[in-house]
Formats: C-alpha cells, structure tokens, sequence
C-alpha cells in the first residue's frame, strides 16, 4: 500500500474532500475544501472523481514524501512546486516516484493550495466525509511531521491536459454579495466599502478591517444559523466571512451572503488582501 | 412569521417565540421527503428561526409561503411519550449553591426545577453534540458566568440565557454547570450521531 508521509507541515496541511452534507442542525459545518473548485481540478487533472480526499495547505505550503509511485497534482494559490530538487508544473499531471518528496514552496499570491493524489487520501470518512474540521475536531487532526496517510488506488490514468489555466487571485478582489437576512439591522451598507483581510483569518472565517458597519437595532440577535459565507458581523462592526468550518449557528448578525461563485476567492483571500464588496444579482424568485 | 433571503437561494423564517420555530422545525422536517420540501438541503433552526438551506434555486418566496401555509403554531409535532429522552444527572456542580443562592431558593429547588418537567430541544450549535434545550421555568433563567471557563469538563450539566444543555466534550464555556451525567451526546460511527436532534424531548432525572 502507498502513503503520503507528511515531511513539512508548513503553517497549517489538512485532509480535505467537498465535506460534510446535511449535518448543519446537529451542528456540524459542511468542512471540506474551502476553494472546492480548486480540489475539484486537482482531483480531475490526477483522474480522481472529484470529491476524492486531497490536502490543502495554508500559505507556506507543504512537503511531502510518496512511498510508491503516484500522479499527483498542485492547485489553488500560485506556488513553487519541486519534486525533489527539479522543478514541477502547477495546476498539471506530475508523476512522482517512490521516495521522491514532492515540495510546494511558500506561496506567491493567495491563500490556500491543494495536492490532489491519484486514487485519493483514504482515512476513515466521519459522517460521509474524510475532511479536518478545525472548530468542531472531526476528521484527520492537522498533519505533523511523519504524518503518514494512506492513499486509495488509482481510478483512471491523470488527464490528458498539459496545463490547466491557473486561478486569477488578484490583490485587490471584489467580492459579489447577496442581501443578509439582517440587512436591516445597519445603518450602512456593505456594498462598494473595501476591507483588508487579517491575520486572524482562519478556515472558521477571514476577518476583515476597515469601515465599521454601523448597527441600527442593538438587541441582541436571538442565535440562528449561519452558512459558509455568511457576513457576520460582532459588536465591533468589523465583519467576519464564515469560511467551510463556520458555526452553524450564531448570535451576529449577518448583512450578507457571498455569492457562491466568488466563495473560493475568499477562501484564498491572505492577510493584507483587500476586498470589496458589490451587490450580486439574485434571480428573479 | 417573516420570510427572509438568505444569499442566492436559501429562506430564513422568523416566528415568534422558541418554541413556534421548534413546531415549524418539525413540521417542515416531516415534509422534507416529499414534493416542493426534498429541495431543502439541510433546516436548521435557531431560537426564533428556522433556515431552509438548498444548494441550487428552486424554492420561490411563493413556494415557501404555500410550504408554511398549512403550519400553525399549534401543529402536533407527533413525537409521543415513548420518544422522550431521559438523562440521568449526578447534581453535584460547582455552580449549583451558586445558582440557588441568586434565585434564593434551596439547591434541592433548583434540582427539582431543573428535573420537574420536560424540555425540548430547541436547536444544536456550539460543537457537534451540544443542544439548545429549551422550555425551563423562569426560576432557571440566568445569564452566562461573568467569566466563562477556560475548560469545562465532558459532560457538565449546564445552563444560560433561558437554555439547558450538556457539554459533549470538554471545552471552554460560560454556561453555569449544575451536575454532570455519563450519557453520549455524540458518537461519529452511529446514524445519527447525536443522542439529541431539534425537537427531540428531554426529562433531566437525579440520580
């Protein structure tokens, strides 16, 4: 059987498939890949259904070191990729030998990146999903050094593509938004203010500073659910974007959704992004 | 009842009082494997709330409307006796005299509110596990400690803001813990894997 060892952690390496479904009243957060349309590309380009487990990395990478052979490959935030000490294509098929250490260095603009394994990380799935939830602990713990996972054994042979094009993460995005349930509890709007992403950004949520959104009503918020992309925002008037492992539930309140299409590039947003935020157009319903 | 947008394609409803949007929770979960209701992808309720979430359009403001139509406070819920969950508690917390001692009552009077009826579950959050148990006596109406716990241990008994509930595992906390049970909440490798769910009844016994 083939494993992925973990060599180098980086800042923070979890298993990651599309996540948890259907568990949000028992308090369990969909998890999974936070930029799913980057897991979803590593998979195909590896030959993998999409939702098979990959790991995804937080901005300083990972190195990793295969016991068999295996084509594997690199997604999300633009990174150096190195198979031992010979440089590899991002977002393509890249077969790694038994013994090589695959490196993804630091990387160059966004937040996350995703190592897609032909046949798929295979630890044990929690309720349909073999995703890290770092808020409610389910899943694989993060990786350490000398972690080793299993790998399942390959479905197809990788994609007959040289490159895929690569996700455009621009240091200044614009953030589609749809009305929260609770618009109407500010006194200003979130749409056109630009934001700047902290380092207290996590996969719970990326928090934002800039303008205050200013409360209209200041009782307190009866606690009610919250989704992946809810604009939560606490008393300081700071919004938080609820990222795949949110609270389901919650006591702020929320000014508004992202748009779905635009929620893999707040999951990519790297402290010191800015983002704006626009009104999104919602179907006629 | 209100009737709000939540992002591209989900519903959020507004009732009154808890324990309308525990009725409209089970109303709507027993109509969620049939027609216009099997495009709710999860429901999730809140204190006064009660979210529809779907993961593609396909539930107009009118077909919401036509789903709630036929709910009324009142609906049964047609959960019976036999469905009611007991939890056997140890009343041996460290904030019990304290919460006696702010409603002026014995601690025997808290346990005996704390135990003399049958609650519900209102809604889960918090981690997997932990539910909103709601339907207390105002005598068991308290705030959260001024200073949550950086720990509280697995199973504590707790209460706050007008909730019961039982600490799955250890984690901080603010609730004021009144005893501690040996009963699972939580087990990932059993369908479902909550001992409690939304609308679930529960009677505290002392043991």
């Amino acid at each position: 059987m083939t494993d992925v060892v973990i060599t180098r952690p980086g800042l923070l390496t979890t298993v990651q498939d599309l996540g948890r479904h259907g568990w949000a009243r028992l308090a369990v957060p969909r998890s999974g890949a936070a930029d799913q349309p980057s897991l979803r590309l590593a998979n195909r380009l590896v030959g993998n259904d999409e939702n098979r487990a990959g790991l995804e990395a937080t901005l300083l990478g990972v190195d990793v070191r295969f016991t068999g052979d295996r084509w594997i490959a690199v997604t999300g935030a633009p990174s150096p990729v190195f198979v031992g000490d010979r440089p590899a294509a991002q977002y393509a098929p890249v077969f790694v030998g038994a013994g090589s250490v695959l490196r993804v260095g630091a990387a160059t603009s966004g937040a996350r990146v995703y190592i897609g394994v032909a046949g798929g990380v295979d630890v044990a799935p929690v309720l349909g999903s073999r995703s890290t939830d770092i808020m409610s602990g389910l899943g694989p713990d993060p990786l350490q050094a000398g972690s080793a996972l299993p790998l399942g054994p390959p479905q197809r042979g990788p994609a007959a593509v040289d490159v895929a094009p690569a996700p455009a993460i621009p240091a200044h995005a614009t953030i589609r938004l749809l009305p929260g349930p609770r618009d109407d509890w500010f006194a200003t709007s979130p749409y056109g203010l630009a934001y700047m992403v902290t380092g207290e950004s996590n996969r719970v949520g990326v928090r934002l500073d800039g303008p205050v959104l200013q409360r209209t009503r200041l009782d307190e918020l009866p606690s009610e659910a919250m989704t992946a992309g809810s604009v939560q925002v606490p008393p300081s008037g700071q919004p938080v974007v609820l990222l795949a492992d949110y609270p389901t539930t919650g006591g702020y309140p929320v000014a508004g959704v992202v748009h779905p299409d635009d929620f893999w590039l707040v999951a990519q947003a790297r402290p010191g992004m800015r983002l704006t935020f626009a009104p999104a157009r919602r179907p006629l319903r | 009842m209100r009737l709000l947008p939540y992002g591209l394609v989900s519903w959020l409803v507004e009732v009154d009082t808890t324990a309308e949007a525990t009725s409209l929770y089970d109303y709507l979960h027993a109509l969620r494997p049939t027609g216009a209701a099997a495009l709710i992808t999860d429901l999730i309720p809140g204190a006064r709330t009660v979210l529809l979430e779907l993961d593609r359009p396909g539930l107009s403001r009118v077909e919401v409307a036509a789903l709630l139509d036929r709910w009324h406070p009142g609906t049964p819920s047609g959960r019976t006796a036999a469905d009611v969950v007991e939890i056997p508690v140890r009343y041996d917390g460290p904030d019990l005299a304290e919460v006696a001692r702010l409603r002026d009552v014995s601690e025997a009077a808290i346990v005996e509110a704390h135990t003399g009826s049958e609650f519900q579950v209102a809604f889960c959050g918090f981690v997997p596990g932990f539910a909103y148990i709601s339907g207390l006596p105002p005598l068991l109406h308290l705030p959260r400690l001024e200073h949550p716990r950086t720990a509280v241990p697995a199973g504590s008994v707790a209460l706050a803001g007008g909730f019961t509930g039982v600490y799955p595992r250890r984690s901080p906390g603010g609730w004021r813990l009144l005893g501690h049970t040996d009963t699972l909440f939580w087990n990932a490798d059993r369908e479902p894997p909550t001992l409690l769910a939304p609308g679930s009844r529960v009677r505290f016994t002392a043991v």
